[in-house]
């Protein structure tokens, strides 16, 4: 509706939403035709925080890219971690070789990623909608999350401890009591949520009914993860094309039927239970072992023998500066993160970096289905929309 | 269906037109010339024991050495049969290729991303214009012959954007 900014009908008015709009989540400015309080037509603009991770990628070798993969869903940076190393993995063909216990690892953290921010998604969209309370109830058990985060790595909001070929350091001791607690408390606090919203009257007048979308119209438009499944289609990169040990792991993937705020609203609860049921299995599947693959091509030396020997200090020295040669090819992986599939397309020409990388957001596809789930809706539902389709612009904008 | 039914199912339709095909790590890749784009697009899409319905990306590889310049993606995904191909074209930096917007709506938002990013027009889009530089910016950022750090001409954007008064100039830290 680009050149329709211009009010030519009396009855229409052109609003703007944000840019700096505490409900946009971030830089969105959304430009809404209106009539009365019905929407007519609407243009979401997004960009404003356009950093071109792209264009740095390719300056980059591949070990240097890891961190900035964490700003990019900046709530969910171990999923991103996993869905960036994954792709390169397979560039270089050596996913099978991960340790079983890495893998059991990388599991772990992603689960716990996933609540994490399905964590911040139900407090932020509770809050949008006027529903305070929630927010302190569910930062509360990120908070437990974060900590744990905090022990594997040191970090608490940039991880980087997925790395290309395992992960960065083995569990400390005492984490996996912590997760076992969490495990055993989680489905008592998903409870308290559904006690404070499921059959509030309030809730159920602000999402039901809001911001729908079909099945086939999902699917047209390209959207991912739990913003589907709110619609129907049954599919879950976990499942549907499995990655890691999910293919031994037991777990549902909740779908409903009804494509509206309320339908997102429960895939995401559901999926929360759900990972939480994967964390207790890993719990007692997780096997001993190294988690880091035994390949000096790709790996970078433990650090104990870069201080002791001189050649690993000099190898250490080239893969840090020139990054190992990966293959010619092209490869594309993606993986199930909160948000969506959040995929990475790799191409290679044999060098130390990548000759070009696109990373496919599920914030930047979500957005651009927004005028079609607000069309003919009031300007109210607009808030409600923008939360349940849960985007961050770290991702959307890149 | 395996990738070598798939190839060939795509080679007895579109044989003349393929350019050339590749398998790596499982994925097939075929390169198509950009005549033909949309028809094949419509047949992956709509033969029913292909049913590729779900486009995952749209992007651009650049190649500034060789004549026809972009090497433009696209990433299929079938749900219902859970395969996966890519499908490339190639085209010159001032010939638009025709868009596949009308065929997956996905295509709309990505496709005004290769359009930002690489300066590639389609043709029969609903939308083209920009979508994460600014409007009114010159210069496409992802060819490889725009530098990292930016043009110095860059900056006359800047200066036409910041209010007058309200916030010094940020001091020139490009390299010489």
């Amino acid at each position: 509706m680009n050149e329709a900014y211009v009010v030519n009908n009396e009855r229409e008015v052109i609003l703007n939403v944000g840019p700096q709009h505490p409900a946009t989540h971030g830089v969105l400015r959304y430009v809404v035709k209106l009539d009365g309080e019905r929407i007519v037509d609407s243009d979401p603009q997004v960009g404003f925080l356009h950093r071109g991770i792209e264009k740095l990628a390719e300056y980059m070798t591949y070990h240097q890219f890891n961190p900035y993969t964490d700003r990019l869903d900046y709530l969910a940076s171990m999923n991103n971690n996993l869905a960036y190393v994954m792709a390169v993995e397979k560039l270089l063909g050596i996913t099978d070789q991960i340790p079983e216990r890495a893998q059991y690892i990388r599991v772990i953290m992603a689960e716990l990623g996933r609540i994490a921010s399905h964590l911040v998604w139900l407090a932020t969209h509770a809050l949008d909608i006027g529903a305070m309370t929630v927010f302190l109830y569910s930062f509360r058990e990120r908070e437990y999350i974060i900590d744990m985060f905090e022990m594997a790595c040191g970090n608490r909001l940039t991880y980087n401890y997925i790395r290309i070929g395992g992960v960065a350091r083995d569990l400390p001791d005492g984490f996996m009591d912590r997760l076992k607690e969490f495990t055993k408390l989680f489905y008592g606090k998903v409870k308290e949520y559904h006690q404070l919203l499921t059959k509030n009257r309030i809730w159920l007048k602000r999402t039901k009914d809001v911001g729908y979308i079909s099945k086939e119209d999902a699917i047209n438009y390209g959207i991912a993860g739990p913003c589907t499944r709110g619609s129907g289609v049954d599919w879950d990169l976990r499942r549907d094309m499995p990655y890691l040990v999910y293919p031994e792991l037991n777990f549902e993937i909740p779908v409903y039927d009804e494509g509206d705020v309320y339908a997102r609203y429960l895939v995401r609860m559901d999926e929360m239970v759900q990972s939480n049921r994967i964390l207790e299995q890993c719990i007692e599947k997780i096997p001993d072992g190294p988690v880091m693959i035994d390949e000096p091509r790709y790996v970078w030396e433990p650090k104990e023998r870069i201080m002791m020997n001189n050649y690993a200090l000099m190898k250490h020295f080239v893969k840090v500066v020139k990054g190992f040669k990966a293959p010619p090819g092209e490869v594309y992986f993606g993986a199930e993160n909160p948000k969506g599939e959040l995929g990475f397309y790799i191409y290679s020409t044999g060098e130390g970096k990548p000759y070009r990388l696109k990373i496919r957001a599920p914030s930047f596809i979500n957005i651009s289905a927004m005028p079609k789930m607000v069309k003919g809706g009031l300007i109210a539902d607009i808030i409600s929309v923008i939360g349940s389709l849960d985007f961050v612009f770290g991702e959307c904008d890149r | 269906m395996t990738n070598t039914e798939l190839l060939e199912r795509i080679k007895s339709k579109f044989g003349d037109y393929i350019i050339e095909h590749d398998e790596f790590r499982g994925e097939l890749s075929v390169t198509i010339k950009k005549e033909k784009l949309v028809e094949l697009m419509n047949f992956l899409k709509n033969e029913p024991d292909m049913l590729f319905d779900y486009l995952v990306l749209v992007t651009a590889v650049d190649f500034p050495d060789r004549e026809e310049r972009f090497d433009l993606v696209y990433e299929l995904r079938s749900l219902s049969y859970k395969m996966i191909m890519r499908v490339k074209t190639r085209t010159k930096e001032d010939e638009p290729v025709d868009s596949v917007s009308g065929i997956w709506h996905s295509a709309n938002w990505d496709e005004r991303e290769v359009y930002d990013m690489f300066g590639i027009k389609f043709n029969n889009h609903p939308d083209l214009r920009r979508i994460l530089m600014p409007d009114d910016w010159e210069g496409h950022p992802l060819r490889k012959d725009y530098p990292l750090k930016g043009k110095p001409e860059d900056d006359l954007w800047l200066d036409r954007h910041l209010p007058e008064g309200l916030l010094k100039k940020p001091k020139h830290t490009r390299m010489p």
